[in-house]
This record gives structure tokens, C-alpha cells and sequence, in this order.
């Protein structure tokens, strides 16, 4: 359930205890009981997931089946063609292909940098906290900001990245090359990742008892092998949450970034499957094959919480 | 073992260098003037021009917007991270004690259609939300700003896991003493739950300071830009060879991360916590 509509990154309880049934009574042994008051307690809240989320959300289901006539006279009823035209585009699929390796790179990096310096940060003692301050302190810079500064490092003109890419031949040109413009999202999307993780980790490093880490320092003098058999895998569960929520991070929350660093015209470079949905409504005004795009993403997300729900929380279970 | 404590530190800074210097970098390259920027490239040193950088883009007219200065935008961003902030409390607390605290019929669905909003990010129904919008004519308000953010679920579980914390007995020593639930609510519950209103109204704060898809939709009446507004604002005089003042550009970026950097500094403590161990 990590995967929510604002940043993923408040709810980390749900993810780590999925209720198998969820208990939305009983839970206090004494309740009021009143005929009126819990509704209208209930009342704003609800009334605003309706008008905002599930209406919209219908909207989108709805929508998806019909062709827009572009200039507002009416729509036409086009069963699922919406769907067939977005899945059989040669485009529609490169940039799905995209968004897999783009996914599963910045995942890869966020997360093993994020290990890194939390197995660091924690087998330090002198300075500790000061590495602590200054490695998440810049965990809550907005997407669009780290992606702005990173435009600055790989700017044509100033960029000191570029600088340093043409002493080994590398003549980048974010913006107009893909690959290129891709290598620098993935870096701001790293980049802005990483404190994240590194919470996170460490917060599970620091949760392994005394006594374990005693016993294994005694049975194991190497400490890369106590920290591949011991501690990685009691680090698991903590581990896979953090799989789930940068996947989604890698697929939701990077729209800023992408934003930016294409300069609001994403032309000939790299876009994930959520800026598609956004560059069709908006720019290409195609409401139905938006509508469409957004129904499929609904529904990896959906697969996705039945994956982590399913297999995640089942399968690995140390704690 | 001293060679292996080098290294750890060695690590650490890089991590550190790797995530602080671009921070930093930006900050030292918003003081400088725009024509040395221009030849010298990023700096790491103080330029001395920060009283003139800052006090045009905040008060002066222009630049990459029309009309709009700096310091409204810095205003709109203040609006829209402590009014959703605000409003994720209110709706949030109120929701969760009464699936927490009273015993009701249609309990499960109602938290079931309040739960159901964490499957689908606000990324995946733009489109149809701008139209719901634009339908309520709600384009370019604060309300059309703040309260669509607020359809989310968020804060409502946060505080049924707190809720659900609090001792029984607090309630059972309340109704015996004769409160009745708005009573116990205002007198027992709020004060109780101060600290934690506390973390989750910089959280949110944070959360709403840093929207930028939604502000982008919503307002294209330069009055109720926000900053995150201002930047996509940059990227859209960005064409080509036509290069933005640099320092201005840097100088927003500055003020934009400026309270989430602070905050999450100043409150280290309690974003950690109410991160990592808000399943208790």
C-alpha cells in the first residue's frame, strides 16, 4: 500500500503490517455510540475523497472508452479501442521500455548507496550524528528543485559535469541526446532518493539487537561474510518495503524531475509512462488515450500491492 | 580495524560531498552576479553579490514571470503548505476518531473508501481532476489549490494508529467522570495528541510546500503562483540558446528548498520517527 497518493514515503506502516483482515471496529473495548455524530465527524473527509478522488478517478475509467472530439463537441463511444491504439504503439512501448530500465536503475542505485553509507553510519562512532544531519538533510528537496540544480551541474555552458565528461571524450548534451538526458535524470533521481533509503536502513541496522551482532562478531571474524549472512538478512523485510516504495518513486514521484529536466518539451528525450499520460492530456489534448494510459497505470499499481500484500509480507518474515 | 574505520569515514564523506556539495554549490552560485557566472562557471565561494540577487528576485516585477515577484510566490507556497497542512489535520483527526471511537454501522466501508485513495497517486488522474476542476470552476483559487490535495488518506491513518495507541482506560475514566465524546475529544484526545499534530503539520507542510504537478494545473493566473510554480516558470524562458539569468534561477531554487532543508534539520528527530516508526 505504499504507493499513495501523496509521497509514499509517510505510511510506511502499512506496508510493514498489512492488516489480513482490517478491523475498522472494536478496536477500543468501550465506543460512543450516537446516531449522528461519527457521520458528521466522517462527513469532510469523505466528502472531499468523493468530489476529488473518486469522481475524477471514474472520470478517467469512463473517458477511456470514448474519442474526445477535439474542439468540445461531444465524445463517441469507442469501446476499448483507446486501450489497443496505446498498447500497439511502437512509441507507447519505447517509453514503457524506458521506464523499466529507468526504474530498475535508479532503484538499484538508490537502494545499494543507501546501504552503503547506513552499514557506514553505523559502524562509525566518532561523528556519527554529523553524518547523519548532513546525509538526510537534503532528503526533502522537492523533485523539480533537484532536478533544476541538476540541470545547473549538466548545463552546455557552466556544467562542471560536462566539463568533467569531455576530459574523457564524452561530449554530453542533456537535452538533445537520449542517452545522455536519461544518464542525468537518473543521477538527479538518485541523488534525491538516497536519504530516503539511508533512513531507513539505518533505522533497521540499528534495530538489530546487541546480542545477535555480539554472537555473530564471535562466530565470524570476517565482516563482509557477517554482514552477508547476518545482517542482510535480517535487513530484508526493510529491504523489500524499500523495493516497493522506489519503484513507485521511480514511477510517480519522478515526474518533476523529468519535467525539468526536459525543459517543459519532452521532443526527442526520454520520458517515463507518467509523463506520457500527462504530455497527451495536456499538451496533445488526447483526453481518451490519456484516460486510457492512466487506466493501465492504475492498474500496475494495483498489481503492484497485490505483489508486495502477496509475496513480500509472506515470504520474508525474520522479525 | 583502523584501516577498516578510515575507510568507513571515507565513505561517509563522499556519501556526505556527494549529496550536501550541489546544495551548497547552488546556494555560493546564487551570490555571484550573472555575467561571472556565465564565465566562470558553478562556484563553491561566496561572490558578495547576495543583497542584490535576493532583493531582485523577491520584490522585483519580471524576470521569469510577468508580474508576479518572488516574495508572492514565497507567500502562495506558505499558503498552500500550512493551509493543506491545516486541513489534512482538521479532516484527518476528525475521520479517524470516529472510525476509531465510535461504534457505527458502515464503519468498514467507510474506512475502506477512505483507504482505497492510497492505490491511486494524483499523478495517474491528473487529467480527470483538472476537468473536475475546471467543471466547479475552482482554476486559479487557493481552494482549488489546497483542498483536492487534501483527498488523500494519509493523515487519517497516522492518527487511527494513534488513536488506537491511546489507553482504553483514558476513555472509560472520561465517561465515567460524564464526558461525552466531543467533550473527551477537545479535552483528552487534542492535548494528548499534541506532539503528534506537531510532526505530521511539518511533514505536511513539507508535502504541500513541494507540490508542483497540482500548482501547475491549477493556476495559470500568475497571483497564485507558487514557487515550484515560479521554477517551471524558469524552465519555459529556458528555449534553446536563450539562457535564463542563472543567478535568479539559483536564487529560487534556493528559496524553494530553503524550509524543507531547515525543518527537516531542525526536526531530524521527529522525521526519523515518524518515519520509521509510526507501526508502532
Amino acid at each position: 500500500m505504499a504507493y499513495v497518493a501523496p509521497s509514499p514515503r509517510f505510511l510506511p506502516w502499512l506496508t510493514r503490517k498489512p492488516r489480513p483482515k482490517v478491523v475498522a471496529e472494536g478496536d477500543k473495548r468501550v465506543q460512543f455510540s450516537s446516531p449522528v455524530l461519527p457521520y458528521l465527524f466522517l462527513a469532510p473527509q469523505l466528502a472531499v475523497i468523493f468530489i476529488f478522488f473518486y469522481w475524477p478517478s471514474v472520470q478517467a475509467v469512463s473517458s477511456s472508452f470514448y474519442i474526445e472530439d477535439p474542439f468540445g463537441f461531444g465524445s463517441t463511444f469507442v469501446g476499448m479501442s483507446n486501450y489497443t491504439d496505446v498498447l500497439t504503439s511502437a512509441q507507447y512501448r519505447g517509453i514503457a521500455l524506458f521506464t523499466v530500465v529507468f526504474t530498475a536503475l535508479v532503484t538499484l542505485f538508490s537502494l545499494s548507496i543507501g546501504l552503503l553509507l547506513a552499514v557506514k553510519a553505523d559502524a562509525v562512532i566518532r561523528g556519527s550524528s554529523a553524518y547523519k544531519t548532513m546525509l538526510i538533510s537534503v532528503y526533502a528537496i522537492a523533485a523539480p528543485v533537484a532536478a533544476l540544480i541538476g540541470m545547473m551541474f549538466f548545463d552546455q555552458h557552466i556544467g562542471p559535469f560536462v566539463e568533467v565528461a569531455s576530459w574523457f571524450g564524452w561530449d554530453m548534451r542533456v537535452g538533445l541526446s537520449y542517452f545522455d538526458t536519461a544518464f542525468a535524470m537518473i543521477v538527479v533521481a538518485v541523488w534525491k532518493q538516497v536519504p530516503y533509503n539511508f533512513i531507513f536502513f539505518l533505522s533497521g541496522l540499528q534495530s538489530v539487537p546487541v546480542s545477535v551482532r555480539e554472537a555473530a562478531a564471535i562466530d565470524c571474524k570476517s565482516g563482509f561474510r557477517r554482514f552477508w549472512t547476518v545482517t542482510l538478512p535480517l535487513l530484508a523485510p526493510t529491504a523489500f518495503f524499500l523495493l516497493i516504495i522506489n519503484v513507485t518513486y521511480s514511477l510517480f514521484d519522478t515526474f518533476g524531475i523529468i519535467d525539468v529536466m526536459v525543459k517543459d518539451k519532452a521532443a526527442n528525450n526520454p520520458i517515463t509512462l507518467v509523463y506520457k499520460v500527462y504530455e497527451d492530456g495536456f499538451r496533445g489534448n488526447d483526453l481518451g488515450s490519456s484516460s486510457a494510459q492512466s487506466v493501465i497505470l492504475m492498474i500496475v499499481v494495483f498489481v503492484l500491492t497485490i505483489f508486495q500484500f502477496r509475496f513480500v509480507e509472506r515470504r520474508i518474515h525474520y522479525t | 580495524m583502523q584501516k577498516n574505520k578510515l575507510s568507513d569515514h571515507l565513505v561517509l564523506i563522499l556519501g556526505s560531498l556527494f549529496l550536501m556539495v550541489p546544495v551548497v554549490v547552488a546556494f555560493m552560485t546564487s551570490t555571484h552576479a550573472a555575467a561571472d557566472i556565465h564565465s566562470n562557471g558553478l562556484s563553491l565561494t561566496w561572490g558578495g553579490n547576495f543583497v542584490e540577487t535576493y532583493e531582485k528576485v523577491l520584490t522585483r516585477e519580471g524576470g521569469f514571470t510577468g508580474q508576479v515577484t518572488g516574495s508572492r510566490m514565497v507567500m502562495n507556497s506558505f499558503i498552500l503548505g500550512i493551509g493543506f497542512a491545516l486541513g489534512k489535520i482538521v479532516l484527518s483527526m476528525l475521520a479517524a476518531y470516529a472510525i476509531v471511537y465510535f461504534r457505527m454501522r458502515f464503519a468498514t466501508l467507510a474506512f475502506w473508501v477512505i483507504f482505497t485513495t492510497l492505490l491511486l497517486p494524483l499523478e495517474v488522474r491528473i487529467m480527470p481532476s483538472y476537468q473536475v476542476m475546471s467543471e466547479l470552476g475552482l482554476l486559479n483559487t487557493y481552494t482549488g489549490l489546497i483542498v483536492p490535495l487534501l483527498a488523500s488518506a494519509t493523515g487519517t491513518f497516522y492518527f487511527r494508529q494513534f488513536f488506537k495507541s491511546v489507553p482504553d482506560e483514558l476513555l472509560e475514566a472520561a465517561r465515567i467522570d460524564g464526558a461525552g465524546p466531543i467533550k473527551f475529544f477537545i479535552d483528552v484526545l487534542v492535548p494528548l495528541s499534541r506532539t503528534m499534530i506537531a510532526a505530521i503539520f511539518i511533514i505536511m507542510f513539507v508535502y504541500g510546500w513541494n507540490q508542483y504537478l497540482w500548482p501547475m494545473l491549477m493556476t495559470t493566473d500568475e497571483r497564485f503562483f507558487t514557487l515550484m510554480r515560479g521554477i517551471k516558470q524558469i524552465l519555459q524562458v529556458w528555449i534553446g540558446s536563450q539562457i535564463p539569468d542563472y543567478n535568479e534561477a539559483f536564487a529560487l531554487a534556493v528559496l524553494a528548498m530553503l524550509p524543507p532543508v531547515l525543518i527537516v534539520v531542525i526536526f531530524q528527530s521527529w522525521f526519523i520517527k515518524g518515519l520509521t516508526e509510526s507501526d508502532k
